[in-house]
Formats: C-alpha cells, sequence, structure tokens
C-alpha cells in the first residue's frame, strides 16, 4: 500500500483561480441539456470536483465555497433551496477527514471509496426531497454515484495537470 | 498566553463546520418549503448563471445544425405534404372564421361575455434539472418578454404544464405530471368534470376522487375545462389508461398517460390568456344565508 503513495508526485499548491475555473467548467458540464438515459446516468461534476479539491488540497478549499456552488446548483436545478448545498457540504466534510487516508491510494484504488462518499451525499438529497414532498425517485436515481466513482480517475487526472511541478525534481 | 503559529491556524474543526453549515442548509430548505420567501435569491443567482446556461446550450443546438442539414434531403418531400395539408387546413380555417364570426355574434345576442383571446409565445426548452425525478424544465423566454407566472404551456398535442417561477431571461415549468400539480379538465365524450394530478412518475397522471360507478371508459380523452380561469377550455391533456375498481377503497383508481411530449420536445408555446381572470365572487350568498338563519332563529 505505502508504495502507491511513493509513486506519486507531490503536487505543487493549487491556485484559486484554478479551483474556481474548474468549478465553473463542472457547472456547464451538469448544465448540459441531456435526453433520458445519459440524463440517468450523469455523474454530478460539480461534487466530485469539490471532493477532489477538499481531498488534495484541503487548505484551499472551505465549505462556504461548497455552501455557495449547492445554492448555485439548487436554483438551475430547481430543486429546495438548501438541498445541494447540504449535499455538498457532507461532501466537503468526507473529504476533510478521510484526505490523509485516501492520498495513501492511487486513483483506482480510491474510486471505491469515492462512491461511498457521492452515495451518502445523494441520499442527503433524497432525504431532504423527501421530506419536503417533492419527489419520489425510483432506484435508479442513485446511478450517477456509481458512474461518478467510474470517472474519477479520469476527472481527477484532468484536475491534477495545472498542480504538475514545471520541471522534473529528480533531474540533475 | 499560547500562541498558534499561522502555518498550523486550521480554524474551526470540520465537525463544527458541517454542523454550522448544516444548520444554515436546513433553515434554508424550511423557509423555502413553507414560507417560499426565496424567489428573489432564486432571481438574481438565476441571472447570474444565465450565460453558463446558454453556453451549456450550445453543442445542442450544433446537434440541430447538423440535423437539420441531413433533413434538408427530405425536404421537398416534406414540402409537398405540407403543401397539401396547408389546403386542407385553409378550408377548415374558412370554415373556422365563419363559425367564430356567427359565434360571437350569437354571444353579444345573449349578451354573453367575449371569449377570451390567447396570446402565444414560442419558447424552447433550455434545461431539464440533473435529477430526471425533478419534474421542472426551464425555458429560454422570460419576464422579458412578457411571460408571467401561471401561464400555461402547450405544445403541438396539448397541455405541458405551467410556468412557476420567472427570471428576467429564463422562466420555469412545472411539468402536469408533478406531483403537486393539478388540472381541472373534462371527458370529451360525456362533459364529466374533474381534476387530473401528477404522480411524480414519468408518463403518469391519475384522476383523484371519482366515485366507483363515475361514467369513465378506458381511452377516454380528457380535455381542459377552463374552470378556474387558468387553462383555456378545449386542450387535450391525457388519455384514461387504466381504471382499476379496488373494493377496498371508495373511489376508483384511474391513471391516465399525458398526449403531450411531456418529456420530448423542444420547441413549446407559452399560452397567456390576454383578458384578467375574473375576481372570484365573494362570499355573500353565505352570509345572506346566515343572516336568514338568525333571523329565523328571531
Amino acid at each position: 500500500m505505502p508504495d502507491d503513495y511513493l509513486d506519486q508526485e507531490l503536487p505543487l499548491e493549487a491556485k484559486s483561480s484554478v479551483i474556481l475555473f474548474s468549478l465553473l467548467i463542472a457547472l456547464l458540464f451538469n448544465l448540459l441539456p441531456l435526453q433520458e438515459i445519459i440524463l440517468l446516468l450523469r455523474p454530478d461534476f460539480v461534487a466530485i470536483t469539490l471532493l477532489y479539491w477538499s481531498i488534495h488540497h484541503p487548505q484551499r478549499i472551505g465549505m462556504s465555497l461548497a455552501f455557495i456552488a449547492g445554492l448555485v446548483m439548487d436554483v438551475s436545478n430547481s430543486s429546495i433551496l438548501g438541498q445541494h448545498a447540504l449535499a455538498y457540504c457532507v461532501i466537503t466534510f468526507f473529504g476533510m477527514i478521510l484526505h490523509r487516508r485516501l492520498r495513501l491510494f492511487n486513483v483506482f484504488k480510491q474510486a471505491p471509496q469515492i462512491f461511498w462518499v457521492l452515495l451518502i451525499a445523494q441520499f442527503a438529497v433524497f432525504l431532504t426531497g423527501l421530506l419536503g414532498g417533492t419527489y419520489f425517485p425510483d432506484w435508479y436515481y442513485f446511478f450517477p454515484s456509481i458512474t461518478g466513482a467510474l470517472l474519477w480517475p479520469v476527472i481527477s487526472f484532468l484536475l491534477s495537470i495545472p498542480q504538475k511541478p514545471k520541471s522534473d525534481p529528480n533531474e540533475l | 498566553m499560547e500562541t498558534v503559529p499561522q502555518f498550523f491556524r486550521a480554524g474551526p474543526s470540520p465537525q463544527v463546520r458541517l454542523f454550522f453549515f448544516a444548520l444554515l442548509s436546513i433553515l434554508l430548505m424550511v423557509m423555502d418549503t413553507r414560507f417560499g420567501s426565496f424567489s428573489g435569491i432564486r432571481q438574481t443567482v438565476g441571472t447570474i448563471i444565465y450565460p453558463l446556461q446558454r453556453l451549456a446550450y450550445i453543442p445542442a443546438t450544433l446537434f440541430d445544425q447538423v440535423e437539420e442539414l441531413i433533413n434538408d434531403f427530405q425536404l421537398t418531400k416534406e414540402i409537398a405534404y405540407l403543401r397539401q395539408q396547408y389546403f386542407f387546413n385553409q378550408q377548415k380555417l374558412f370554415r373556422l372564421q365563419i363559425l367564430e364570426e356567427e359565434n360571437t355574434q350569437l354571444r353579444k345576442l345573449l349578451g354573453a361575455a367575449q371569449q377570451t383571446e390567447i396570446k402565444a409565445i414560442m419558447a424552447e426548452i433550455l434545461y431539464v434539472p440533473r435529477d430526471p425525478f425533478n419534474r421542472k424544465v426551464t425555458l429560454n423566454k422570460g419576464s422579458s418578454s412578457e411571460i408571467a407566472a401561471g401561464q400555461v404551456v402547450v405544445d403541438d398535442l396539448g397541455v405541458i404544464g405551467q410556468i412557476t417561477q420567472i427570471h428576467p431571461f429564463l422562466s420555469e415549468v412545472t411539468l402536469v405530471t408533478d406531483k403537486d400539480h393539478s388540472v381541472p379538465v373534462q371527458a370529451a365524450r360525456n362533459g364529466l368534470r374533474s381534476v387530473i394530478s401528477g404522480t411524480g412518475k414519468n408518463n403518469e397522471l391519475e384522476l383523484r376522487y371519482l366515485s366507483v360507478n363515475a361514467d369513465i371508459e378506458k381511452g377516454d380523452l380528457l380535455i381542459t375545462s377552463g374552470i378556474g380561469g387558468v387553462y383555456p377550455p378545449g386542450l387535450p391533456v391525457a388519455r384514461v389508461e387504466n381504471i382499476e375498481h379496488d373494493r377496498s377503497r371508495d373511489f376508483a383508481i384511474i391513471t391516465c398517460t399525458p398526449i403531450a411530449g411531456v418529456n420530448r420536445n423542444r420547441q413549446v408555446l407559452i399560452l397567456s390568456l390576454s383578458s384578467p381572470i375574473p375576481e372570484q365572487p365573494k362570499e355573500e350568498p353565505k352570509n345572506t344565508a346566515q343572516q336568514e338563519r338568525k333571523s329565523r332563529a328571531r
């Protein structure tokens, strides 16, 4: 297990502009008008991006940013105001308390663990929606967590690009 | 006194932060569902993210254009067909004009109120919520194109829903399949009046509280009755799909399927009744009845 950690490069500190930009792009992906099946499978990109930043750069991202992102998502999703805000805060919470442990694994071993975090966040949206009396989803409502976990390696690779060290530290 | 160096300062612990933000969001949710006091915030945030929504819509328009290019090959056929249709429809239209004139005259004779004229605005579905179980869609026309909450949204087949929230350039439509949405309808066959409600499921509506012996059959077309003044009369809403008589219940379980492409179309029409809805008559008759009762008691 520690081998995974030794293989990893030491990333540079993330810039806040990069974080904000990535969140905007994730929001854009969430807003894409899609049809039935893809809509069912589409992961919550904002949630995954927030989770990535809170695992890899927990000092740079606060829960307030997650809260605001959640409010924006609630408005665009026309759900109850606060539903996604709560879910995203839960996500950053797990990122904050688990980041030391999760960083020991490589991305493929992280993915199944990411699945549970995403599922808990979705469950928060599901429960609040149920209590608010807005809707009763079917069981396949939880698909996006699975696809999100499957996409985790790709997304975390893309998000790690800006933090790559400019030159190889082992080079003479 | 011990001071923590800047480098190690971490602020409140994650648990405390989560507790604070969870409380805040629960407060927001309660305020939003119980008092609905945040339409201002919704409008501002909606306007801020409007450019993003437009940007996200670009791939769809590109796709449409490519599709149009491919369809160009079939255009000649379609033009011929449409021309034929046009002649047929023109004939019908003439008859309709005559009937309309006759109708207005007859109405004048009767001294009845003029039927309301309906204005229609074309709009496109811009955004379907990320969560497919949320029965709401966003349209690309808002209060800047004189759209108001409460207006009816239809497609070429029938009713889709009703506008429930407006932003300056966008508006939100609650679909008829939403659990909290009801439409006053009547059966086209015999004029039986009822109210049809969504179930929150895809492509399913239900007629609640119709007694077991109500004259309704499988395949009946349900159209808006115009009662309530929100929906113009005569728009198709649903077709009865299944009637179940459960002896343990007082009412029949009647499921219907919506006629309009509630989750198919991209182009829709927003209808607005140009004359305002007449105010509901005040409850004077009741008072007089009470007074009568009182006077009788004396």
